[in-house]
């Protein structure tokens, strides 16, 4: 485990993508950094462009509009990164599958190291996922 | 309030080819497709009635679309339903040209059925991505996803 | 030490050829133009109905947009019951008023997320933060009545799926009589505070007659004068049996478009206590079983206006077509003539006071008309909202200070 991706699990920042979600994942996320959750206090920050990103926070089933725009996104992010499948449909395109308009799964277009399930996950079970995620890195050899 | 349907009716007169009440909330009349944009104009500008949406079909006798209109005062939906035979080049007057508020709903049911609307300002796809296949029309019932 | 935070929402891409959602060409600072772009949340859910039975519908349709969550379930049952005879007349009293309270807690956190968002978009990060702060008791009471904060799995055809406890109804009350002081302090901090109302008065205004030629419904009709209700004009449920007010402004501003909204939270409040107040006891569902062939139009006022089903049942346990319109499909295209006309620092507010999904507003760009070069994205956008409400700020304590 390189020191780059050690570094990374100090103070997450984590950008956040949607390829065709129904937004309950998304405000989902946002709800983490409101009063109640607070995960600034972790270190964890939503950023404005992916450049900066340490995580990509991805939710949504693949929309075939959205799939070329995912491939050049994660392209962008600087590598270490680490990629989140928040929500049912990240995980698996829940039941939007067989539809005429979703494109591959997420996880045959980009390497996903954490699923966090749920429709839409609590905030504390993405932030239990994040934590998971960090402490997997940290103790790796 | 039974003034509507008479005014309706009575301004229509025989171009009403069925008249169906489902509930007292619940109007559905059938047109043929030429008197679609009079209609419509009749209806939006003359009654005020208020344009909620229009839902479109594929049946084995055509393509069937339904205008909803809403007179909220009474809390009625008038459905206007026209059928399109030519399911090779299917085509009907746009009523954008009235109401703009009809523009997106006409190219999604272009762009999922492929009914051409003659007089649309702006036919071009609404929800499909740009390299969607030609001719590949989603709520067509031969579809395969 | 204190940090500028601008936190992004929504999904961003720096890259110049991306396809945007809101393309806005401008002359200088003006906004001459708009082109709108949708299509990425399409997940081809009309078909997809197709292909499942009446009672998977329900689970379906709740995940078309996760802020009205049960908006689109309840329009979707009624345009069922409708076709079996009409809802009042399928669905056990009990179920009603719990319909009505799960639609109306519906209403309060999307209009309290609403009202986060708009804060957050002219620069008042504390009307975001509080606003949420407050959405969370409602969102607990959801997970008290249905199990989940989000996608509550409520409503099926003939009732409802589960009961409320009348041991949670004192805590459902106070949770209620807790949010009423909230949201006063909502409303005074719109109401009082010179540069909210400077950001907001006069800004995107749509006339009553554009409201009229562009169908819009909800909060942004009746913020323009436009007298439409669904609960009203054709009442489902048990709004009939209550006593409560449709809130009518005639400004057609974003002011307008807020205050629309913030009042309604007050007669949200009093629908939920009034139904829990009435509510009889009883069996909560009909157990329908069959659907005969038929069409039949359902239809609620999802808090952002008229939500629309339609479905179309040949008698077997599948609908052949089922035609869903949010409300926002008619609203946001209403942007064309809301938003031409005014600033670029007044865009983004203006595009999120219509209450699209959330992630619509930030998929914007600005491109200028001459060279029809983009030269900013939403993030930038925000900025330049957050930083008119700065200057604005500065401005007015100069002037106290003089």
């Amino acid at each position: 485990m390189d020191l780059k991706t050690r570094a990374l699990t100090k103070s997450i920042w984590v950008f956040h993508v949607s390829v065709g979600s129904c937004n309950n994942c998304d405000i989902e996320i946002l709800d983490c950094l409101t009063p109640r959750f607070d995960v600034e206090r972790f270190g964890i920050q939503l950023v404005g462009s992916v450049r900066h990103a340490d995580a990509l926070l991805i939710t949504g089933a693949m929309n075939r509009k959205a799939v070329p725009r995912m491939k050049k996104i994660y392209a962008q992010a600087p590598k270490p990164c680490v990629v989140v499948a928040v929500g049912q449909c990240a995980l698996s395109q829940h039941m939007f599958r067989d539809s005429y308009n979703v494109g591959e799964p997420l996880d045959k277009i980009l390497p996903v190291d954490l699923y966090v399930p749920g429709c839409p996950p609590k905030p504390e079970a993405i932030i239990a996922g994040i934590v998971k995620l960090v402490n997997k890195i940290r103790n790796k050899k | 309030m039974d003034n509507m349907r008479d005014k309706i009716k009575e301004a229509l007169g025989n171009k009403i080819l069925e008249w169906q009440e489902n509930s007292s909330k619940r109007i559905y009349f059938t047109l043929d497709k030429k008197d679609i944009f009079e209609t419509v104009r009749f209806l939006f500008k003359d009654l005020g009635l208020r344009f909620s949406t229009a839902s479109s079909i594929d049946t084995e006798k055509g393509f069937e679309i339904l205008y909803h209109f809403s007179f909220d005062k009474a809390g009625e939906f008038y459905s206007v339903r026209v059928l399109i035979e030519d399911k090779k080049h299917p085509q009907i007057d746009s009523i954008t040209p009235i109401f703009p508020g009809a523009e997106w709903i006409e190219r999604e049911i272009w762009e999922m059925l492929g009914i051409n609307f003659i007089g649309h300002p702006n036919l071009k796809r609404l929800l499909l991505a740009e390299d969607w296949p030609e001719g590949d029309y989603p709520l067509r019932n031969k579809h395969e996803p | 030490m204190s940090h500028k935070v601008i936190v992004p929402i929504g999904p961003y891409h720096p890259l110049q050829e991306e396809p945007e959602f809101f393309q806005l060409y401008v002359e200088g600072e003006k906004v001459v133009d708009i082109d709108i772009i949708i299509g990425y949340g399409h997940r081809g859910i009309e078909k997809l109905s197709e292909g499942k039975h009446f009672d998977q519908v329900a689970f379906l349709v709740e995940r078309i947009c996760g802020i009205c969550s049960s908006s689109h379930p309840y329009a979707y049952v009624l345009a069922v019951e409708d076709l079996l005879g009409g809802e009042v007349n399928v669905v056990p009293e009990r179920a009603l008023y719990i319909r009505a309270i799960v639609d109306e807690l519906q209403r309060i956190h999307s209009h309290l997320l609403w009202l986060g968002l708009a804060g957050h978009f002219i620069g008042y990060n504390t009307v975001w933060m509080w606003a949420w702060k407050y959405r969370e008791p409602v969102l607990d009471m959801f997970e008290m009545i249905t199990g989940n904060r989000n996608n509550y799995a409520m409503f099926k055809v003939g009732g409802v799926r589960r009961d409320i406890k009348d041991e949670d109804i004192p805590i459902l009350k106070k949770t209620l009589d807790e949010l009423v002081p909230a949201v006063d302090m909502f409303r005074g901090a719109v109401m009082d505070d010179p540069v909210i109302k400077a950001r907001l008065k006069g800004i995107g205004i749509l006339t009553k007659e554009q409201a009229i030629d562009w169908c819009v419904v909800g909060p942004t009709a009746r913020a323009s004068g436009v007298n439409i209700d669904v609960r009203r004009d054709e009442p489902y449920g048990v709004f009939d049996r209550i006593d409560w007010n449709v809130i009518v402004e005639k400004d057609g501003d974003v002011f307008a478009k807020t205050m629309v909204r913030i009042l309604e939270l007050y007669e949200s409040v009093s629908i939920i206590r009034q139904c829990l107040d009435k509510m009889p006891k009883g069996e909560i569902d009909a157990d329908v079983k069959d659907i005969p062939p038929g069409e039949g139009i359902g239809r609620v006022e999802a808090p952002r206006g008229e939500c629309f089903h339609y479905i179309k049942s040949d008698g077997t346990n599948r609908p052949i077509r089922h035609k869903i319109r949010a409300p926002s499909f008619m609203n946001v295209a209403s942007n064309k003539v809301g938003a031409v006309g005014g600033t670029i620092s007044d865009a983004t507010i203006t595009l999120a006071a219509v209450d699209p999904c959330y992630c619509c507003t930030e998929r914007v760009a600005v491109i200028k008309k001459a060279n029809n070069k983009k030269i900013m994205n939403g993030w930038d956008l925000i900025r330049l909202s957050q930083e008119k409400t700065n200057k604005l700020k500065e401005g007015l304590s100069n002037a106290r200070d003089k």
